[in-house]
């Protein structure tokens, strides 16, 4: 039995909560660290993170890419959108074929 | 290519041979390996860009309705309508073995069936907004759940193929090349050795029949 998280500011967040989802509000870089550590060990499934927080800890986001669980997703926030979701998927398209051949240039 | 040193006899002729056929059979199923991960993966990796699409634009016009709901009532209106959730989300995580990846698959469940219960407050305070904000950002849920499955998948598979294509390229241009190498290599020694052999015996049997009948004082 797995839960699901949201991280990030306050503002783009507490609307999950209402659906069931846990929100941890974090502000700065060490407090989002933190709380990722900890979300891990909690036997969270699924850590749902906003962009502009996940910019923040590029490293330790890392670390859980090869792991099974937990998938931690990117998802905008409420300050808007930085393309870093769509990045990441760019990114694993080059990591398995080489280059972007698939949605290069369209974004 | 310089070969390595290898010692020139035929158990090592033999040893070189299997590792041979080994490798070259290794090579056909990682290849056939990265082949078939390679097309799931791209089938994967377009259905996930879709629905990344699909999931921020939810996200955004959601994140929009919340502005406008949090705009018509007091913030500590808003704060105390969604401090306690009503509904709560269990998450069942699988996996799913594609081609020697173990991939997560997600189910959730609703702790109640009604999907309306998802407004935690009483309509008599709160602004309509908040009702359609709520519902819009519940309506990207099912969405966010599959995006989850998809992306940890293809990061997971990505990473599966790019060591399935270093090991594919390394038995193709290195190992097997090395070891043809060394095997040409014994053979040219060990037919060498056997002419030098066969050489040797014949200048032996001459100096042999020249003691026993003295051919060269005859002539």
């Amino acid at each position: 039995m797995y839960k699901i998280a949201v991280v990030g500011d306050y503002d783009s967040i507490y609307g999950f909560a209402t659906l069931g989802l846990g929100i941890c509000p974090v502000k700065d870089r060490e407090e989002i660290r933190d709380r990722l550590r900890r979300l891990v060990e909690e036997k969270y499934g699924i850590i749902y993170i906003t962009e502009a927080a996940a910019a923040e800890v590029e490293d330790e986001l890392e670390k859980y890419r090869e792991k099974t669980l937990p998938a931690i997703i990117r998802i905008p926030g409420v300050s808007g959108n930085n393309g870093a979701g769509i990045e990441g998927v760019r990114k694993t398209v080059e990591q398995a074929v080489g280059s972007d051949i698939l949605f290069g240039g369209v974004s | 290519m310089a070969a390595k040193q290898v010692n020139p006899t035929r158990m090592e002729l033999t040893r070189l041979k299997k590792k041979r056929i080994t490798a070259i059979r290794g090579h056909k199923l990682l290849k056939d390996k990265r082949d078939e991960l390679m097309r799931q993966y791209l089938d994967l990796v377009r259905e996930n860009m879709e629905v990344r699409r699909t999931v921020e634009a939810g996200i955004r016009s959601a994140n929009r309705n919340f502005v406008i709901a949090k705009a018509g009532m007091s913030e500590a209106a808003l704060n105390t309508a969604l401090m306690a959730p009503k509904q709560e989300i269990s998450l069942e995580a699988d996996e799913k073995n594609v081609m020697s990846v173990d991939i997560p698959t997600f189910e959730y469940k609703t702790r109640t069936a009604d999907e309306n219960d998802i407004y935690s407050y009483g309509f008599a305070f709160t602004s309509s907004d908040l009702d359609g904000a709520v519902k819009s950002l519940a309506d990207v849920l099912p969405a966010m759940i599959r995006l989850a499955e998809c992306e940890k998948a293809c990061q997971l598979m990505a990473a599966e193929i790019e060591k399935t294509r270093r090991r594919v390229n390394a038995l193709e241009h290195v190992i097997i090349p090395e070891t043809e190498e060394s095997i040409k290599y014994i053979t040219m020694k060990l037919d060498e050795n056997e002419r030098s052999t066969q050489i040797r015996l014949m200048k032996v049997k001459d100096m042999m029949l020249e003691d026993a009948h003295h051919y060269s004082e005859k002539q």
